[in-house]
């Protein structure tokens, strides 16, 4: 299987160097050459597992807790506008 | 007196309540460990300034009558759990200022129980790898020889133990990474059962198989750490209610009559010939202490490690793409190349069109991977395996092919794929002088069986008496 590297680096939205995107294209075509044994499995009928200890719709009351103060939240961040974080443009006026 | 930093954890408890020796004095050893033998272990990635300052208070309060279970004693964290206050760096560039403003839970209850903190340990960044060497901060070198890996993801946590550079430190494991380096190292590493012990506030790498785990100096050491850590977290949802029963209790039980199961898969594919013989003096230790030894089938047990390998690299992809520079951290290009690998693996492998053919089908073979140990566990009460097809190898030797580090994860990745415990113990040395371990796994839920297992055999064996010149 050939991945197309580029379109899932975009997809991810990880910028890769051209000499990264030569290397994992290489890489990720073995790895997924190795994994590809799976095909061979019969699992016609087998549920998958995603919860492996069983426990189902875990939930609690909906309500407000005491939660971390402003100033603790942006403590960690450069990006900050009047005690918000500032974020990049999602909408285009295009 | 020897030197307070190579006691053990349930020495140094003992000690510390009888009153031999202060949590500063004990604690003024383990640092003096860490300035002589960190600047060729590089087991640290940051060290805790105050640790002297928590000792004198340990001190203060065990004058006024304090009793908690592990006052006083100096343990540190693998820099993927979140210190308030302490720098938390995941080992990658990414997070290199990250102050964390909040405590994980195991912290927190560890700091309950009265640890003393001395720094944050280094491992493969995000916890991707098996050798130490995928990190930003510089390699992890094994003390038994600076020239091999220490095993991987959680390498400091197994070289700072094994040096006694501390006196246990925590670790995680997704697929092995507490387990193959306590086996390279010659300690012991404890992977829980998936839920046992609570992730809140641990840096999540791939959400449906990571386990928080513990590296110490002994298999009863790793008992008294989970007694701490183990328990229903309101903050994680996949902890469990089932109650934390006593982990010492077992200890000192004959294993007589108890089955003990040999996967064939796991002996008959071509092991390293010296992990065969240990093995096999292994199994001959079990028979000798009363236990019946026999050979079991997981006929899965080939798929095992191409199904984590489509699982782990897809939840991987989505839990780092919370990292976008925007509330803390830096932007994506600064993760590693190992992360970056993974990041676009599962990102493929979930994107339209392939998510059937790759994780679903993966989800299914988990399905019958974990059929099989359930069926299994019908026959056996335990079963034992070598950690690792292989002893440590040479620093850089995989380092260029990505698929050869995997596979050394073949063993080890079955537990967390089935969700049960598992327990690597050393299993003795090469003639090279490198260490090896077994594991011992049992259902979910059954960590006490484990200890017992694992206490008996390190009792007879003796291997973790042996320690590093370092």
């Amino acid at each position: 299987m050939k991945i197309n590297v580029k379109h899932i680096a975009k997809l991810a939205n990880l910028p890769l160097s051209q000499v990264e995107e030569k290397k994992f294209e290489k890489q990720l075509a073995s790895i997924l050459e190795y994994v590809e044994q799976l095909n061979s499995v019969d699992t016609k009928g087998v549920e998958i597992t995603s919860q492996v200890t069983n426990l189902e719709n875990v939930t609690r009351e909906d309500k407000t807790e005491i939660s971390l103060k402003q100033e603790d939240a942006l403590l960690n961040t450069k990006s900050i506008h009047k005690g918000f974080f500032k974020v990049g443009k999602v909408l285009s006026s295009e | 007196m020897s030197k307070l930093n190579n006691l053990s954890l349930k020495e140094a408890v003992k000690g510390l309540e009888g009153k031999k020796f202060s949590s500063v004095e004990l604690t003024k050893d383990c640092l003096e460990q860490i300035e002589k033998a960190d600047k060729q272990i590089n087991a640290f990635i940051t060290l805790d300034k105050t640790a002297l300052v928590q000792a004198k208070e340990a001190d203060k309060k065990r004058a006024s009558g304090d009793k908690n279970p592990l006052l006083g004693v100096p343990i540190a964290f693998k820099d993927l759990f979140l210190t308030k206050g302490l720098r938390t760096t995941a080992a990658s560039k990414i997070l290199d200022n990250y102050i964390p403003v909040y405590d994980a839970t195991v912290v927190e209850k560890l700091k309950k129980a009265g640890i003393v903190i001395l720094g944050k340990l280094n491992h493969d960044a995000w916890g991707h790898g098996a050798s130490g060497e995928n990190t930003n901060f510089g390699s992890t070198k094994n003390p038994w020889n600076t020239d091999y890996v220490p095993g991987g993801s959680s390498s400091g946590s197994a070289a700072s133990v094994a040096s006694n550079m501390c006196i246990a430190a925590t670790g995680t494991d997704t697929g092995g990474s507490s387990r193959l380096p306590a086996a390279f190292c010659n300690v012991v590493g404890l992977k829980p059962t998936y839920g046992r012990v609570s992730r809140y506030g641990i840096i999540a790498m791939s959400s449906s198989l990571d386990s928080i785990g513990h590296l110490t100096k002994t298999v009863e050491d790793s008992a008294i750490l989970l007694q701490v850590t183990a328990g229903k977290d309101s903050l994680d949802p996949t902890t469990s209610n089932i109650p934390v029963p006593d982990y010492s209790k077992t200890l000192g039980t004959s294993l007589k009559g108890l089955k003990i199961g040999i996967p064939k898969e796991y002996v008959e594919r071509g092991n390293d010939q010296e992990i065969h013989d240990l093995f096999y003096e292994a199994q001959n230790q079990f028979s000798y202490l009363g236990a019946e030894v026999h050979e079991i089938s997981l006929p899965h047990t080939n798929y095992a490690n191409a199904c984590y390998y489509v699982i782990q690299p897809a939840e991987i992809s989505s839990n780092l793409a919370r990292y976008d520079g925007i509330r803390y951290g830096s932007t994506r290009q600064n993760f590693g190349e190992e992360a970056k690998r993974r990041i676009m693996l599962g990102t493929f492998t979930l994107s339209a069109g392939y998510y059937d053919a790759y994780y679903k089908k993966a989800m299914q073979v988990r399905t019958l991977i974990k059929n099989d140990f359930e069926k299994a566990f019908n026959e056996v009460d335990a079963i034992i395996t070598p950690v690792s097809p292989t002893p440590p190898w040479k620093i850089g030797e995989k380092i260029d092919d990505p698929l050869k580090m995997y596979l050394s994860d073949i063993f080890t990745v079955t537990a967390n794929l089935a969700g049960i415990p598992g327990l690597s113990v050393p299993s003795g040395f090469t003639k090279n002088n490198l260490p090896t371990g077994i594991q011992i796994l049992g259902p979910q839920f059954s960590e006490e069986l484990l200890f017992q297992v694992g206490h008996a055999y390190e009792k007879v064996t003796k291997f973790y008496e042996r320690k590093p010149d370092i």
